[in-house]
């Protein structure tokens, strides 16, 4: 292995520091990782999964299965990189992974030797372990084989990049940057259309690049690029993988930014995940080689023979001196005499008894031997290969004549070309097998969104080639409505042979009685050998998803695309049908493995999900307040004074309402404007109890149920005027309800002449509430408060100094209360008024832990009592429905079960003890077993400043007629059992004295 | 990502709408008292593999209810309506 | 048929692993069966396996139209627990739980249960009320359940997010210790090679496609490759069960949608256990192969499309990097989606239908793989005697009549949202 002198693709004034393993590779701007490897005689470079067999770089491309390392270190560490896709940069750091104590000397490589006992599905059948009803045996033998599974080592530090999401719309998406790419954008662009052309290399060109430099196709490309460069309707994305193919013409794209650097540049992101919604798109996605099958065929120094010509004409690397190359069509030729000119001594073994005479010109010209009708048998050595068995075969590929050893130190293979048929597969189905190319194709249907064309639809000529991406370009254009003119396509160059025409099917070479003359591999990072295949069929694994999942063949990190051909081939021979009848495994997404943080985006961390703020937020930021979680909003938790915990705060804040009076932002509360002339009649279909006879000025409480009878959520609605309502609802629900609305008035009740807004965003909402509330409203407007002028759940409008607001005389904490409702950008100014104003009255903020202690002290029930599964009547709000009219949920609230008497229904809980209850705990009788589901459960509890007592809101079996009884409140997972009295669940002043004062 | 062609908005992606229910199940009569009617509407579905004609709430944009026609195995759309002027 | 064990597995390697024998026969269906069961997945093969092994009924054929376990069974995050709340699911489960325990040994193959336990992560005060009312239940019942408060979460899991960024910050976790995955596919197969000892004849590529009827008794199925009569048919089918139902002239309260499950590539161990995230529809756990195996929401349409929309790619990984942040450099490998039954109050049904002759096992939703051994037995149970088990007893049809929703979330009657 050795870098040439001269040639290549690799910008030789541009030196690059690249280590693997701590030794330096000599790289250049425009190599790889793997090519710097090979350049740099690294032979071992990693190792396989199952049986730590040695591996070395195969492939030059995606399909890497061996050269996979840990790149970077720290916090940008990252494993299972491939090192054929890696481009090289300077300060390139990789070392080996999947090896221990060494790459070198790796202990796992143990399993090799015990391989024949861990062939296909052994863990199936051992590890049961003599234990009945347990699975500790099993978990021991486990905790092994995940310690030794496993690839690369990910790292648990925080990724310091920063990644974005970008949406983007075109006319034309072309997926693949080669010869039918190119043409397919050249003639979109020409046309008029908007066209992404996306490439994942670093270079446009394709196959093109893998051609020695100075061939024709360069003049071809740089016409072809310049021209593609003046059109402004193009848009070029290297570094860029087409990964996925989504509904309605949406494709994921992941552009690598940045990770041809060391680090991104300063504000420069890492990587960009593009949305694109194409109006058609081109699948020129080319074809991939396939392996062949014998002995020995994964041995460091067996390679893909494209991957060898690649390594050669792109990078200037030879990989080998004493090239063994094998094949089964014509494509290796051209590798063939490339090799020999560049200092090789290359002997060609074709699978083919009778070769093509071209291909064979092509190689006897440039002093190549070939040996028709021979295969190779196996490969020989251990960590690098030092030579191979070849032999004469049949048509069958067996050997037919007598071996020989030939000296090689490099094995190049081709078992023929796999069309990239992903993205067309994720969208429409399985593709079709075409015997004549030995390849699966898709299909060309012309309503079809991805069409493809070139070698991904099995093009048998470089004419064939552009053609195709031309035509497929024009088409998308005009599909789009582009009406330009396209020209012709740029003329099509002198190339090598393609694989299409004279391909053979054989894939393996076998002894005489068909036997392998040692362990042959299909899938090369996940260790499945072709006697893996054989055993699943014995053992009637045989459909390919069994073969597939008992095997694990193409379930590595390239999911098949070098594996799953060549072990279809061995099922559809061992069943004795052809490869179509045993068929393909499906192709998923992502086309190429995508990083986690490309498709998140900004998306994480704080900005994982919206967070909504009233708009007196920053006021309770800046006053000391602790936030909670209230669905989507960030609500006031507790306001702590000196180092108060939030038990001590929330006792003082409630006890501080009862006493003086208190405010809380209740600005998250759902606000529905209800409006038009049949809005009483909607609220009497939707709500449970009547609106018929509320009066202008005056508001209700009230509670829907959904369709099926079970509470939905509750609230006050007022109304403002005639037609003019103003709902409330809680803060969960308030989207559910609005979009309810929504649905019965547009689909079920389209005569109702009703208009539903939300108007969360437009109010803020104050609530005041104490025995001095009045007094200090009082004090800011001039709106006549007085219990005569505005008794409880009447609404008047008012002034607070400028600013004009609604007063809603109302209560949830019992006390004498006020909600105000001010609009939303003057919410932060109002409160500030009223704190100035409140401080002659004592006034105090309090939060949510407050306005709970002070509503279960009330009975009044909130989300944990609607909790989606209890009715009216469980909630003690049974009197609300009315019978005089139907209403969302009056039939089904009807069933037996949910009118059963002995429902849990609410009650009040009295705890014993100092310590209080927990929310979630079980109730049972004072003796029963506590076993079983319980007579019933604890919503919500809390300490009561005004009783001086621990208690609690819960739901018992047939509650109401059990006040004063005893029972045992168990929680189980606290290791607490407490008793408690049961007593109605209006704890506190039941007649509504305090809030109708 | 399913693109709906919402009347009021225009095409746009799936992600500003919400899937609701069946559109083929029709409310009963609101003055209806039998359970069975009500049962159905709520609970029982065709479930069709293939043409489906369901609610979506463009609940991101004009806040309509529409009618789509959507294919439940391929996921094509061929009809989108609003709800209100979409026949029983 | 060959006993494995470690003794067998060398025995074979010795002679080249060249005298394995078929694990299940691909029999010739016989013209009659006492009971012919739709659909060979995890659930179709275990009611064969226990109808033969419980109730002896061997004369019993699993008719398959692709491959064994290629719906559901093949599809799901391989999660197994049994901590439901609601009465009606709660034993079922727990029972499916002590199932998987003496699951590999019952069968004779290693179907890989490894109890490395699961947490439900809260994210606010009113979550983790509710998960000790989950847990409180769960242990009034006999079953593990364990409620951490943040530190002793921040102990064992270290690697999530604990810093003032997170949105959504931990308050704590339920934890059942019990709780864990199993190898999916070998569910399947261990089943299939069970029921085929005990003389089940198992028929794939056989697609159904109507019934025989005598009077208004079914009495047998159509398939692709003819008539087969049997006394009893019986739908295991999850995911298509309105389809085979409505060829029986029933319309279920089950709607069809599809849920994404994600892997990543393999790395070395860095998850122990399954980690439930309570801010969004997420999962996490690492197979012993080393993959990072992400369960994701459903995309929430009506959908039999076995694949997955963008949205849902997108808030998944969303939710694993929140969760998560160092898995913003690893990478996805393959998403895909399965097709759920998805019911009305999100428990499944194990009943007998109106139609005569015809038994209901569907309505899965997200429980479908951990309640696969139960879900055999109580159904083989239920198929041999006419009746329920006491543990699938309210697993009926007629439970929305009645009112008795099994609703573990308290979503009420809208399938996408269980």
């Amino acid at each position: 292995m050795r870098r040439l002198n001269a040639g290549g693709r690799i910008d030789r004034t541009k030196p690059l520091s690249v280590t693997f393993e701590g030794r330096a590779l000599p790289a250049y701007q425009g190599d790889t990782l793997a090519s710097a490897m090979l350049a740099g005689s690294v032979s071992l470079a990693g190792r396989s999964f199952k049986y730590h067999r040695p591996r070395g770089v195969f492939s030059a491309g995606v399909e890497e299965p061996g050269a996979l390392v840990h790149l970077r270190e720290g916090d940008r560490h990252e494993p299972n990189v491939r090192a054929t896709t890696t481009e090289a940069f300077d300060g390139l750091v990789s070392t080996a992974q999947n090896a221990w104590p060494s790459l070198t000397a790796d202990i796992g490589a143990m399993n090799n030797i015990l391989s024949p006992v861990l062939s296909a599905g052994f863990y199936y059948k051992t590890f049961i372990g003599p234990f009945r009803n347990s699975t500790r045996f099993w978990m021991m033998c486990e905790a092994f084989i995940r310690k030794a599974a496993g690839m690369g080592r990910a790292t648990t530090l925080e990724d310091p990049d920063r990644y974005e999401k970008r949406n983007a719309f075109c006319d034309v998406l072309v997926i693949g940057g080669g010869a039918a790419g190119l043409s397919a954008a050249l003639a979109a662009g020409r046309a008029g259309a908007q066209v992404i052309l996306v490439e994942q290399d670093f270079e446009l060109g394709g196959a093109i690049l893998s051609d020695p430099v100075g061939a024709p196709g360069d003049a071809w490309l740089s016409r072809v690029k310049e021209e593609l460069a003046s059109l402004p309707n193009v848009r070029i994305l290297l570094r860029t993988t087409a990964f996925g193919a989504y509904d309605g013409g949406t494709y994921g794209l992941v552009e690598r930014v940045s990770d041809h650097l060391k680090t991104p540049q300063s504000g420069q992101i890492r990587q960009r995940y593009w949305l694109v919604h194409a109006g058609r798109a081109v699948l020129a996605t080319g074809a991939l080689e396939r392996p062949l099958v014998f002995a020995g065929n994964d041995r460091p120094g067996v390679m893909l023979a494209g991957a060898v010509r690649t390594y050669l004409n792109r990078f200037a690397v030879l990989a080998g001196q004493n090239v063994l190359l094998a094949t089964n069509n014509d494509t290796a030729y051209s590798t063939a005499a490339e090799l020999s000119r560049a200092g090789a001594f290359v002997t060609l073994a074709d699978l083919r008894a009778d070769p093509p005479d071209d291909a064979l010109a092509i190689a006897k010209d440039a002093g190549v031997t070939v040996l028709t009708g021979h295969g190779v048998l196996k490969a020989i050595g251990r960590k690098r290969v030092t030579s191979a068995v070849i032999t004469p075969v049949d048509e069958r590929g067996r050997a037919a004549g007598s071996t020989r050893k030939v000296p090689a130190d490099l094995i190049a293979m081709s078992g023929g070309w796999s069309p990239v048929v992903h993205l067309w597969s994720q969208l429409y189905r399985k593709p079709q097998y075409d015997a004549h190319a030995v390849c699966f194709v898709p299909c060309q249907e012309s309503e079809h969104h991805l069409q493809p064309a070139g070698t991904a639809f099995a093009a048998a000529t470089l004419d064939e080639v552009i053609a195709q991406g031309f035509n497929r370009g024009i088409e998308a254009a005009r599909a789009s409505g582009s009406t330009g003119e396209a020209g012709d396509p740029p003329p099509p160059f002198e190339a090598g042979p393609f694989w299409q025409k004279n391909q053979s099917p054989v894939w393996a070479t076998r002894k005489a009685d068909g036997s392998l003359a040692g362990k042959a591999f299909v899938d090369f990072q996940h260790d499945v050998q072709l006697s893996d295949i054989d055993q699943a069929h014995l053992e009637g694994y045989v459909s390919v998803e069994h073969l597939k999942r008992y095997t694990t063949t193409g379930m590595a990190t390239d999911q098949g695309k070098l594996s799953n051909v060549n072990a279809l081939a061995r099922m559809a021979e061992l069943r004795g049908l052809s490869i179509p009848d045993v068929g393909t495994t499906t192709f998923r997404p992502p086309y190429t493995p995508v990083s986690i943080g490309a498709i998140v985006g900004h998306e994480h961390g704080r900005h994982f999900r919206p967070t909504r703020l009233s708009p007196i937020h920053h006021w309770h930021m800046d006053n000391g307040a602790r936030m909670t979680e209230a669905g989507a909003w960030m609500r006031p938790w507790f306001y702590p004074q000196a180092d108060e915990d939030l038990q001590a705060a929330y006792i003082r804040e409630a006890a501080h309402v009862r006493q003086n009076v208190g405010m809380i932002d209740v600005s998250t509360l759902g606000k529905i404007a209800v409006q038009g002339p049949d809005a009483a009649e909607f609220l009497n279909r939707v709500y449970v109890n009547g609106w018929k006879t509320l009066a202008i000025g005056r508001l209700r409480y009230g509670a829907m149920l959904r369709e099926d009878g079970f509470v939905m959520d509750d609230g006050a609605t007022a109304r403002l005027g005639e037609w003019d309502y103003f709902m409330s609802t809680t803060t969960a629900n308030a989207a559910k309800v609005l979009a309810f609305s929504e649905h019965l008035l547009q689909t079920a009740w389209k005569d109702l002449k009703v208009h539903v807004t939300s108007v969360t965003d437009q109010w803020a909402a104050i609530a005041l509430a104490g025995p001095s509330s009045r007094a200090l409203l009082n004090s800011v407007t001039d709106a006549d408060l007085s219990r005569e002028a505005l008794p409880n759940n009447h609404v008047t409008r008012a002034h607070i100094g400028d600013v004009a607001v609604r007063v809603h005389r109302m209560s949830y904490s019992g006390e004498l209360a006020y909600e105000i409702y001010i609009p939303a950008g003057y919410g932060q100014h109002v409160w500030e008024t009223l704190h100035a104003a409140g401080q002659a009255h004592n006034l105090k903020p309090y939060g949510t832990e407050a306005m709970g202690a002070l509503r279960i002290e009330k009975g009044h029930v909130a989300g944990p009592e609607i909790e989606g599964r209890t009715t009216l009547k469980d909630l003690g709000l049974e009197g609300l429905a009315s019978s005089k009219k139907p209403f969302v949920g009056s039939v089904l609230r009807k069933r037996p079960v949910l009118t059963d008497p002995d429902r849990p229904t609410l009650i009040g809980l009295e705890i014993e003890g100092d310590g209080g209850a927990k929310p979630g705990s079980l109730l049972f009788q004072a003796k029963a077993e506590a076993k079983g589901h319980g007579e019933g459960w604890v919503s919500s509890t809390t300490y009561s400043p005004a009783l001086g007592k621990n208690i609690a809101l819960a739901f018992l079996k047939n509650g109401k007629a059990r006040l004063g009884e005893t029972v045992r409140v168990v929680n189980f997972v606290g290791g607490e059992t407490l008793s408690a009295r049961v007593v109605s669940h209006h704890f506190f002043d039941p007649e509504g004295e305090r809030q109708n004062g | 990502m399913i693109r709906i062609n919402c009347p009021v908005c225009g095409l746009r992606n799936e992600t500003e709408f919400t899937y609701g229910a069946d559109a083929t199940v029709n409310r009963p009569a609101l003055d209806e008292q039998e359970t069975g009617p009500w049962l159905d509407y709520v609970f029982n579905r065709d479930n069709p593999r293939g043409w489906h004609k369901e609610y979506w709430h463009h609940v991101q944009g004009c806040r309509q209810w529409l009618v789509l026609e959507r294919n439940t195995l391929t996921h094509e759309i061929r009809g989108c309506r609003l709800a209100r002027e979409a026949g029983e | 048929m060959t006993h494995y064990s470690a003794l067998s597995v060398l025995r074979n390697a010795l002679s080249g692993n060249r005298s394995w024998g078929r694990a299940w026969r691909d029999p010739d269906p016989k013209p009659s069966y006492d009971v012919l069961i739709v659909g060979g997945g995890g659930h179709g093969l275990a009611t064969a396996y226990y109808l033969a092994k419980e109730h002896g009924i061997k004369n019993v054929a699993v008719v398959e139209k692709g491959w064994l376990g290629g719906g559901n069974t093949g599809r799901n995050t391989t999660i197994v627990r049994s901590n439901y709340m609601m009465p009606g699911n709660t034993m079922f489960y727990e029972r499916s739980m002590r199932l998987w325990e003496n699951l590999s040994q019952d069968l004779n193959f290693n179907v890989m249960i490894s109890q490395r336990g699961q947490y439900n992560l809260c994210h606010s005060p009113a979550q983790m009320d509710a998960a000790r009312r989950r847990g409180n239940i769960m242990r009034a019942n006999g079953i593990d359940a364990e409620l951490f408060d943040r530190e002793e979460v921040r102990r064992r899991l270290p690697y999530l997010d604990y810093s003032q960024a997170a949105r959504f910050p931990i308050h704590g976790a339920i934890f059942q210790g019990r709780a864990g995955t199993a190898r999916h596919d070998a569910v399947a197969w261990g089943y299939a090679r069970g029921a085929d000892r005990h003389g089940v004849d198992i028929l794939q590529q056989r697609e159904v496609t109507g019934y025989l009827w005598d009077g208004g008794r079914i009495c047998g199925v159509r398939t692709s490759r003819g008539d087969i009569r049997a006394a009893k048919v019986a739908l295991c089918v999850a995911g298509h069960s309105g389809h085979l139902a409505q060829m029986a002239g029933l319309r279920l309260p089950i709607e069809t949608h599809s849920l994404q499950a994600f892997v990543t590539e393999p790395y070395k161990p860095l998850v122990d256990t399954v980690v439930s995230f309570g801010a969004a529809h997420f999962y996490i756990s690492q197979s012993d192969k080393g993959g990072l195996v992400l369960g994701g929401d459903l995309d929430m349409y009506n959908s039999y499309a076995q694949r997955g929309g963008l949205p849902i790619v997108e808030h998944t990984l969303a939710s694993a990097k929140a969760l998560m942040p160092c898995v913003s450099r690893l990478k996805l490998l393959r998403h895909w989606a399965g097709v759920m039954d998805m019911s009305m109050d999100g428990s499944p049904f194990i009943t007998k239908t109106p139609v005569d002759g015809l038994y209901l096992n569907g309505g899965w939703c997200y429980g479908g793989f951990k309640a696969t051994p139960a879900s055999g037995w109580c159904f083989a149970w239920t198929i041999a005697k006419d009746q329920p088990h006491e543990d699938n007893r309210e697993f009926t049809l007629d439970r929305f009549e009645r009112g008795y929703q099994i609703d573990e979330k308290g979503m009420g009657p809208q399938p996408n949202a269980h």
